[in-house]
């Protein structure tokens, strides 16, 4: 894949737009001013360029990211699955749809290692609540689920996002 | 954190505009300064609250991949792993489990091909097997978590 295909249209100014916002937002009445201080350009281009990369979808928003512990979700379960591939597109869609599932992911088995390729994940405020999530997923996939479990998170280790290395 | 910062939260997890004065909406809406939302989010970030508060990359649209990645690491030597992998500025989220896979992280790069090297290089560096998990669809992604007390 060339250069231009793996990162299409993203041009210097945007690359160190980009680079100076992925730490964070500058937390003030008119942050994208002070962007445009920062990186030395004129305050509509800063707005413009970001207009464009959320239309384009490089970005996907400019927001608040919670800690959920910090919101009293202390349960954070990984729910993983080994559901038939015959049928795992049409019931990897309604995991996806409940309510409380906040990814659902089709990723490969790596036997025998990793058994499982459905992903869905479920935050609450106990194990049991996701334990009792975890029911409801199991009587919506049936016998199409061959095996199952639940990881629990203890830690956040690392949560930056995404950050653009030096190019 | 009082009702405010719990609206604060719930409302900007689902982002600003682009505009000159992009809290000034919610201030408005909260009868408060502009001055003191941005002042609630950094006390909110300072507190742990927020982990971040800015632009969210998605590398797939920029012609990019992301994976799932796990390892399984032994208890005495989970610092020393976690230290390698979280050094790696690819390495966006890192979570301990308990599992035998104890290690769960993703790796998002600009280009595709250079997740496996990243993969590699945390294996030589560690001395454990890394397991590559990519996505290979998306049923679903995007709860927003609702701060509620």
């Amino acid at each position: 894949m060339s250069a231009s295909a793996a990162a299409p249209g993203l041009d210097p100014v945007d690359r160190r737009l980009l680079k100076a916002t992925q730490a964070g937002l500058p937390l003030v009445p008119r942050p994208y001013h002070a962007l445009a201080d920062r990186l030395g350009l004129a305050p509509q281009e800063v707005m413009d360029r970001c207009e464009r990369l959320l239309a384009r979808g490089v970005l996907r928003r400019i927001a608040a990211v919670p800690n959920h512990y910090a919101l009293g979700y202390h349960a954070n379960g990984m729910t993983v699955w080994d559901v038939d591939d015959a049928r795992i597109d049409a019931l990897g869609e309604r995991v996806g749809a409940l309510p409380f599932v906040s990814h659902c992911y089709l990723r490969p088995r790596v036997p025998p290692a990793w058994p499982y390729n459905l992903f869905a994940m479920v935050h609450a405020e106990t194990r049991m609540e996701v334990v009792e999530r975890a029911e409801e997923i199991a009587g919506l996939l049936g016998d199409a689920a061959r095996a199952r479990d639940i990881l629990f998170s203890t830690k956040i280790l690392k949560k930056t996002g995404m950050r653009l290395g030096a190019e | 954190m009082d009702e405010i910062d719990r609206v604060l939260v719930n409302r900007l997890q689902a982002g600003i505009p682009v505009a000159e004065r992009p809290f000034a909406g919610v201030a408005g809406e909260l009868g408060i300064p502009e001055a003191e939302v941005c002042g609630r989010l950094q006390r909110l970030l300072d507190e742990g609250t927020l982990t971040r508060f800015g632009p969210m990359i998605d590398a797939a649209a920029l012609g990019g991949a992301f994976t799932l990645a796990a390892m399984s690491v032994p208890p005495h030597d989970f610092d020393r792993v976690a230290a390698i992998v979280n050094a790696r500025a690819e390495v966006a989220h890192n979570y301990r489990r308990e599992h035998a896979y104890n290690m769960w992280f993703v790796v998002a790069t600009e280009r595709p091909e250079a997740i496996r090297a990243v993969l590699a290089e945390i294996e030589t560096e560690s001395g454990y097997r890394v397991l590559d998990l990519p996505k290979r669809r998306e049923y679903f992604v995007g709860l927003r978590l609702e701060a509620t007390r």
